[in-house]
C-alpha cells in the first residue's frame, strides 16, 4: 500500500506552565512512501518522529493536511480502519495473557463479515507465530521471554490481522547490541518476505541506513532530506544531515574560497572545480564556508595538500583510523578511516593527507545549506 | 555469615518485644481464656478448661443475630462499595475537565470527622417528634409514607447501616483505584486501540486484569473491615446494640467483657476467637480465589 502525506503538520498546544509555546510537532510534511518498501524515519530524539509514525497509524489527529493510503483518504479515519500494525518501543504485550493470547487479541476485535471461526483464527495465529519464529514460544507469558523474543511476539501481533502497512515505533531500542544486529536483519527478512509496506522509527543512523529502502531525515518538526541511503549518504543536503549520517561522523572544518581554491587553515586543500557540480567556483569566490569530510575521505599522502597534527592511532584490523587535530576544525578530533596497509608512524607529530573530492561537501555558513 | 551470632537477634528485638507484648501474647491469653470454664473476673478463678464458652456462644441467640448482621453487611458492602468505587474511578480517570474538584468531593468522606458524619445521618434518616427527616420527605414527595430508619423495621435498619458503610469505605477505594487505573501504561490501550478493541473488551480484558492486584488487595482489607465493624453501627444505633438487633460480631464482644450484661471475659474470648476463625477463612478462601484471577 502506498502511503503519501500531503501538508501534514501537528501542532501540540501550549499545556501547563506559563511562557509554554504551541509545540509544531510535524511541520508541513509531503513525501511519498512507494509501496512495499521499508522506509526508516530517522532524526534525534524531540524531532517529531515518533508523532509521524502516530499520525500515520491514527492514533494522532493532524492539526491540517492530508494522509492516504493507496488513492484513499484516511486523514479522519480511526486507526483500526485503516489496516494498520503497530508494534510499540516497549512491545506492550498484555502481560497477563499468554503469547498465543496476544497474538489472537486482535483476531477476536474482528466483527461482522470479517468475523473468524476458532480454526481460522488458530491457522491465522499459527501462521504469524511461524514468520517469526516463536512457535514454541506459545504458551508462555511475556515475562518469561527475553527482549528479543518480546520483540517478535509484538511483531507477530502486528502481522496477524494482515495490515496493509506496518509501523514500527524505535523497535529495536530496548535489545543490547548483538541482538540489535540480529533483529533488525530479521525485521527486514519479515518485510521481504510479506512484502508488506513498513514505516519504522529511529534515532540510530546505522540502524536506519543498513535496513531501509529509504530514509527520512528530520529535524525539529521538519522534514530535511529523503532518499535512498547510500544517496542522501552521498549528497547531503545541508549540514545537519550530513553529520546525523556516519559512523564515525563526518568531519567539519571552517574555510574559505580564494581564488577558486577551498582553504582550510592556510592551506589549498581542493581547487573548487573539483567539488561543485552545479555552481561555478566564482559564485562563491571569497565566502567563508562549512566544509565537511567524511572519514573514509582522507588519503595518508607524504606530500598531501592538507596538514593535521597527529594525536594517535587506533588500529581497527582491516583498517586504522588516524586521530588528529586541526585549528580550524569544529570537532574536537579529526578521525579518518585509512587502508591498514598505510603505516603512519605513530610518534610523528604531523600528518599529511590528500582529500577525495567526492568525499567533501561545502555548507554555506550562514544558512548550513549544501554548495553544490 | 556466623550462623551463631546473636547479632540478628539483637537487631530483631525491639520488633520482637513490641509484636509479642502486644500481639503474640494477647493473642494466646485471649485463647486461654476462650477455654477456661466459668472464669470468675474478680476472684480470677475458673471451674475447669472446655469448649463450654464456644456452645454457649454459638447458643447465644444475641451472637447469631450479631453473627447474622455482620455477614450481610460484608456481603452487601465489600462488593457494592468495590463497584462503585471501581466505577467512580474509571469515570475519573476518563474525564479531564474538574476531574480535581470531584477527585476532592469523593475523598472527603475520608478526612471528615465520624461525629459529623454521624449528625449529617441523623438529619438525613433520623425521625423525631418535629422532622422525619431528609429521606423521608424524598420519599414522601414520591408518593410512599414515613419509615423510621433508627427505630422501625430490621431492613430499614440494615439499609441506613449499609449504606453508611459503603460511603465510609468508598473514599479510600476510589483513592486506590485510581492510582491503579492510572499506573496502567497508555501503550496497552494504544495498541488494543489500533486493533479496533471495543471499550468493554478494553475494560475486561486488558484494565481488569492489569488492576487487579489492588481490587484484591481492597476486596481482602474491604472484607477484614466489614467483619470487624462496630463503631459506625454505635455511632447510628447507640450502645444498646441487643436491643436494636444490630449486634455485630465485635459488639457481641465489646458487650460481653463492658456492657451492661457483661463481665464475662470469657464468653467474649470465645466470641473473639470465632471472628477471627471466620475472617481467617475468608481470607484464605480468597487468597485461593486470587490465585486464579489476580495477574502480577
Amino acid at each position: 500500500m502506498k502511503i503519501e502525506l500531503q501538508h501534514l503538520t501537528k501542532k501540540f498546544p501550549a499545556q501547563g506552565r506559563k511562557n509554554r509555546k504551541e509545540v509544531i510537532a510535524v511541520n508541513d510534511f509531503s513525501f511519498e512512501i512507494p509501496d512495499g518498501k521499508l522506509i526508516g524515519l530517522l532524526g534525534p530524539s524531540g524531532c517529531g518522529k515518533s508523532t509521524t509514525l502516530n499520525l500515520i497509524c491514527g492514533l494522532e489527529k493532524p492539526t491540517s493536511g492530508k494522509l492516504y493510503f493507496g488513492d484513499k483518504d484516511v486523514t479522519a479515519l480511526a486507526p483500526e480502519f485503516r489496516g494498520v500494525g503497530m508494534v510499540f518501543q516497549n512491545y506492550a504485550l498484555y502481560p497477563h495473557l499468554t503469547v498465543e493470547q496476544n497474538i489472537r487479541f486482535p483476531l477476536e476485535n474482528l466483527k461482522g463479515s470479517e468475523k473468524l471461526s476458532k480454526e481460522q483464527m488458530q491457522a491465522r495465529v499459527a501462521e504469524a507465530a511461524r514468520l517469526v519464529q516463536i512457535e514454541e514460544l506459545m504458551d508462555r507469558k511475556p515475562k518469561e521471554l527475553s527482549g528479543g523474543q518480546q520483540q517478535r511476539v509484538a511483531i507477530a501481533r502486528a502481522l496477524v490481522k494482515m495490515p496493509d502497512v506496518l509501523l514500527l515505533d524505535e523497535p529495536l531500542s530496548n535489545l543490547d547490541a548483538r541482538l540489535r544486529l540480529q533483529t533488525r536483519e530479521e525485521i527486514r527478512k519479515i518485510q521481504k518476505k510479506t512484502g508488506i509496506t513498513t514505516v519504522f522509527v529511529t534515532h540510530d543512523q546505522e540502524e536506519a541506513m543498513s535496513i531501509s529502502d529509504m530514509i527520512v531525515v528530520m529535524k525539529q518538526g521538519v522534514l530535511q532530506q529523503i532518499g535512498e541511503p547510500q544517496e542522501v549518504y552521498d549528497n547531503p543536503v545541508n549540514l545537519f544531515v550530513a553529520k546525523f549520517l556516519g559512523t564515525p561522523p563526518i568531519n567539519v572544518f571552517e574555510g574559505y574560497i580564494r581564488q577558486g581554491n577551498l582553504y582550510i587553515g592556510e592551506e589549498a586543500v581542493l581547487s573548487c572545480n573539483e567539488l561543485l557540480r552545479e555552481s561555478s567556483a566564482a559564485a562563491i569566490e571569497g565566502k567563508k564556508v562549512f566544509v565537511g569530510i567524511r572519514p573514509e575521505g582522507f588519503v595518508l599522502k607524504e606530500d598531501g595538500a592538507f596538514s593535521c597534527q597527529l594525536s594517535g592511532i587506533e588500529v581497527m584490523g582491516r583498517d586504522i583510523s588516524v586521530v588528529s587535530t586541526h585549528p580550524s576544525a569544529l570537532v574536537v578530533t579529526i578521525r579518518s578511516i585509512i587502508n591498514a596497509e598505510n603505516y603512519v608512524n605513530p610518534s610523528a607529530t604531523q600528518v599529511r593527507f590528500d582529500i577525495k573530492p567526492n568525499k567533501v561537501f561545502l555548507f554555506d555558513k550562514e544558512t548550513e545549506e549544501r554548495l553544490r | 555469615m556466623d550462623k551463631t551470632s546473636k547479632k540478628p537477634w539483637l537487631y530483631l528485638l525491639p520488633a520482637i518485644l513490641f509484636l509479642g507484648f502486644f500481639m503474640v501474647y494477647p493473642l494466646i491469653d485471649v485463647f486461654v481464656y476462650s477455654v477456661e470454664e466459668g472464669y470468675n473476673f474478680a476472684s480470677q478463678t475458673y471451674y475447669g478448661v472446655g469448649l463450654y464458652n464456644y456452645s454457649y456462644v454459638l447458643h447465644d441467640p444475641y451472637f447469631l443475630q450479631a453473627i447474622k448482621n455482620t455477614c450481610i453487611l460484608v456481603l452487601i458492602t465489600v462488593p457494592l462499595s468495590t463497584g462503585l468505587a471501581l466505577l467512580i474511578s474509571l469515570g475519573l480517570s476518563s474525564i479531564k475537565a474538574l476531574r480535581d474538584l470531584y477527585q476532592t468531593v469523593f475523598f472527603l468522606p475520608y478526612v471528615t470527622n465520624t461525629l459529623a458524619v454521624g449528625l449529617v445521618f441523623m438529619i438525613l434518616f433520623q425521625k423525631t417528634e418535629y422532622t422525619d427527616g431528609l429521606v423521608n420527605l424524598l420519599i414522601h414527595a414520591f408518593g410512599g409514607s414515613t419509615v423510621d430508619f433508627i427505630d422501625g423495621p430490621y431492613w430499614a435498619k440494615m439499609f441506613v447501616l449499609c449504606f453508611y458503610t459503603v460511603w465510609v469505605v468508598m473514599p479510600f477505594k476510589i483513592l486506590i483505584l485510581t492510582s491503579a487505573l492510572a499506573s496502567v501504561n497508555q501503550d496497552y490501550y494504544k495498541a488494543a486501540r489500533v486493533d479496533g478493541t471495543s471499550k468493554v473488551r478494553i475494560f475486561r480484558k486488558i484494565t481488569l486484569p492489569m488492576i487487579s492486584p489492588m481490587i484484591f488487595y481492597l476486596v481482602i482489607t474491604g472484607f477484614i473491615g466489614a467483619f470487624k465493624a462496630y463503631s459506625d453501627v454505635v455511632a447510628l444505633f447507640g450502645t444498646d446494640l441487643n436491643a436494636a438487633g444490630m449486634n455485630t460480631i465485635v459488639g457481641y464482644v465489646y458487650d460481653m467483657l463492658y456492657g451492661d450484661s457483661g463481665g464475662y471475659p470469657s464468653y467474649a474470648s470465645a466470641a473473639a476467637i470465632l471472628l477471627f476463625a471466620i475472617v481467617l477463612t475468608i481470607t484464605c478462601i480468597n487468597l485461593l480465589v486470587s490465585k486464579k484471577h489476580v495477574h502480577y
